[in-house]
């Protein structure tokens, strides 16, 4: 790869504004964003929240209505594809059926006219490393799907781009091959020292890859941060209950009353618990949504604020143990200790840690800080 | 094994029964275009096959043929003027009798001349005296004919009847109305498929609609505004490149439909990767589309080659009927009118005119079952 300094952190990418519809409809809502160079950012939301869209129209695949995007600060909105330094991995591998899969990966590098040797040479630098030198001359449909999807990401490499741009790469993969391929593709970003922009609906890849994640709602950009900021400090609603596995348990209830730098809300109606986040804009008697990850919530054990309540599904996984219970008709998922004897219809004792939970606004949804 | 059902053995019965309706005329026109024209005109080509019993007249040679062996004049010779492998068993030397004699057996003449006859053919005819008349005796002969096939009227269709020229005027018919469409079309059908531009959508609604328009419609007034436009020119009002393009209009429609249907089923994702890769639209059909599609266009090129080839009616009106110009179907149309009584002709003539249709479906068949973007998407 081209050398670049490691103190190099100029935004390779920037977003400004951006908009895009289809027909009347606008996928794309005045978007703006910076991707770091050499970062592996992750574009993550639900479908239809436009992430695919976002990237493609950093590929220069789909026209862009308003805004700019510039990638090393040159505006790149007319330019083609092949202009913007930029590789693609599609979903489905889209290698080419009638060719080798050396000329699916060459087949970048003859178009730009460059000489046998160095064609011959980047190949087979990129199978290296994605270790398929052995399948260089065999068709794609000679090769299972982790190892076309490898080809796909070779025929990247080869052209040696600026930016990779990943659209869903593992969603086609069985789950064991996409552990593994997830692993491979964190080590190829350490070695490429590329910019990566990466796609998913899958929250773990988000989590488990990124430098940056990026969650995308509606068209618009939810929350920007690493993977860590998102799961202790979700803006709002959206991003607490998509980051995170199991996602975090929802409680509806008030607030009671509020101070300077605390928020006093109502206990299941018997009891107040005084969390220290505030917001400005919620006033007592507000509707609010507590929010409290499945793996802070505390079983049988003195903490800030507790309950009884009745166990519905227990799930063993060995590592853990999954307690679904029931409360006002909201089920509530609890995680406890992999040896936990806990059985359907036993009633146990529920808390939190008033440090360890969220709180949101129930019109506006934005979190409490 | 397929679990055998009401409706599976009567779809494999319909199977069958179509089979057996192709098949059957189809060799029963070979068979009888290999026949001899006499055979032919007697019996169906099913009787071919076995050894038949035939009874036949020949005469023997004339005095001019006799020798002189001992006291005794000879005549030698064969019956049959070329050797078709026939068996005789019996043969008779009087029309009242024509089985009279066992072969091998001396029958004697009224004058008294006696005759062996053997079973190939060969006879020793053997007298006292002299033999004096020019003109031999008839010998009726009871033979066993073994199956026999001839190139003959093949060689006569071809180089007296003129079908050879003919069906080499068909190919330069039937050869460059195929491939100047097929390539225009198949151009025509990525842009309409994989390039965005103004009135993409009406175009192809255009196309679809005239696929309705029926042929005959537009024929007259296709010639009248070719006539005035060649005139501009100084070409010939009737000639090839005239064919050509009207062969390549009518076919326009249908074969950009066709190939629009098959590129539109390329994956999307394969032609933006090929566009990230660099590749312009021309690289993009070039070396991606036309080797995919190579399965289609083999089905289309079957399609208008086989009518264009089957074709009638353009080829009247559009080419002249003198030998250099006529096809294939014209010609048959001429022969039916004028040697409608020689079957040996009309069913060979036939037989030419389909052999380039079967060689075509049997050598490119295959392209209807490949599929060749297995592989490419996931799965």
């Amino acid at each position: 790869m081209e050398n670049r300094s490691e103190e190099d952190e100029v935004a390779d990418i920037k977003i400004d504004k951006i908009d895009k519809f289809y027909g009347s409809v606008q996928v794309i809502k005045d978007v703006s964003l910076e991707i770091k160079s050499q970062s592996f950012t992750v574009l993550v939301g639900p479908s239809g929240c436009g992430k695919s869209t976002m990237l493609r129209m950093i590929a220069g695949l789909e026209d862009i209505n308003s805004g700019t995007i510039s990638i090393d600060g040159t505006v790149v909105n007319e330019l083609p594809p092949k202009e913007r330094n930029i590789a693609m991995v599609f979903q489905s591998y889209a290698l080419y059926p009638h060719m080798t899969v050396f000329d699916n990966m060459a087949f970048g590098l003859k178009l730009e006219k460059r000489s046998k040797e160095e064609i011959d040479e980047r190949v087979q630098e990129a199978a290296k490393i994605l270790q398929i030198e052995e399948y260089l001359s065999r068709k794609p449909k000679q090769l299972s799907g982790g190892q076309r999807q490898r080809v796909a990401i070779g025929r990247a490499i080869t052209r040696k781009p600026k930016v990779f741009l990943f659209d869903e790469p593992l969603s086609n993969l069985d789950a064991a091959l996409r552990v593994q391929m997830r692993v491979e593709l964190a080590k190829l970003h350490d070695n490429l020292n590329a910019t990566m922009i990466y796609v998913t609906h899958d929250q773990t890849e988000a989590m488990t890859m990124a430098d940056d994640i990026v969650v995308l709602n509606e068209g618009v950009v939810s929350q920007k941060g690493s993977p860590l900021d998102l799961y202790n400090g979700p803006n709002n609603l959206f991003v607490g209950g998509f980051i995170g596995s199991p996602k975090m348990n929802f409680i509806s209830t008030k607030i009671t009353s509020k101070s300077q730098d605390k928020t006093e809300v109502d206990l299941m109606g018997s009891s107040t618990i005084n969390i220290s986040k505030t917001l400005s804009s919620a006033n007592e008697g507000d509707a609010v949504m507590l929010g409290i990850r499945p793996e802070h919530l505390i079983i049988n054990e003195e903490s800030d604020g507790s309950w009884e309540s009745k166990v519905f599904v227990v799930e063993k996984l060995g590592s853990g143990t999954f307690l679904y219970l029931e409360k006002e008709g909201e089920p509530l998922v609890v995680q406890t200790d992999g040896d936990s004897n806990i059985k359907v219809g036993d009633t146990v004792k529920v808390g939190f840690s008033a440090s360890r939970c969220h709180i949101f606004d129930k019109s506006s949804q934005e979190a409490f800080k | 094994m397929k679990k055998l059902t009401i409706t599976s053995i009567f779809s494999q019965l319909l199977l069958l029964i179509f089979v057996i309706a192709w098949i059957a005329p189809t060799f029963g026109l070979f068979i009888s275009s290999l026949r001899d024209k006499d055979v032919l005109a007697i019996s169906g080509w099913w009787t071919s096959f076995t050894t038949t019993e035939v009874n036949e007249i020949y005469r023997t040679k004339g005095n001019d043929a006799q020798i002189k062996e001992g006291e005794y004049y000879y005549i030698k010779s064969n019956l049959f003027r070329e050797n078709k492998g026939k068996e005789i068993f019996r043969f008779g030397v009087t029309s009242k009798n024509i089985d009279e004699y066992e072969v091998g057996e001396t029958a004697l003449f009224k004058d008294g001349t006696e005759i062996t006859v053997l079973e190939n053919g060969d006879y020793i005819w053997k007298s006292q005296n002299e033999f004096k008349k020019k003109k031999g005796k008839r010998v009726f002969v009871s033979a066993k004919s073994p199956p026999s096939f001839t190139l003959d009227n093949y060689k006569e269709v071809l180089f007296q009847e003129g079908l050879g020229q003919a069906f080499l005027n068909t190919f330069a018919v039937a050869l460059p109305a195929t491939l100047i469409p097929l390539i225009i079309c198949s151009f025509f059908a990525y842009a309409l498929t994989w390039m965005k531009f103004y009135g993409r959508d009406i175009l192809l609604a255009t196309i679809i609609a005239s696929l309705v328009v029926p042929l005959q419609m537009s024929l007259i007034p296709i010639l009248t505004i070719y006539n005035d436009f060649g005139a501009l020119f100084g070409v010939a009002a009737k000639s090839f490149p005239g064919i050509w393009m009207a062969h390549t209009g009518f076919g326009l429609a249908s074969t950009t439909f066709l190939l629009w249907n098959f590129l539109k089923s390329l994956p999307q994702e394969m032609m933006e990767a090929a566009k990230v890769d660099g590749a312009t639209h021309y690289d993009t059909f070039i070396k991606i589309v036309v080797p995919l599609s190579v399965p289609a266009f083999a089905s289309i090129f079957i399609l208008q080659f086989l009518w264009v080839w089957n074709d009638l009616l353009v080829g009247l009106v559009f080419l002249d009927k003198h030998p250099s110009e006529i096809i294939l179907t014209a010609k048959l149309k001429e022969l039916l009118g004028s040697r409608g009584e020689n079957w040996e002709i009309l069913t060979t003539s036939a037989f030419v005119s389909m052999a380039v249709p079967l060689f075509i479906f049997f050598s490119l068949q295959r392209y209807f079952i490949r599929g060749l973007v297995a592989g490419s998407i996931k799965g």
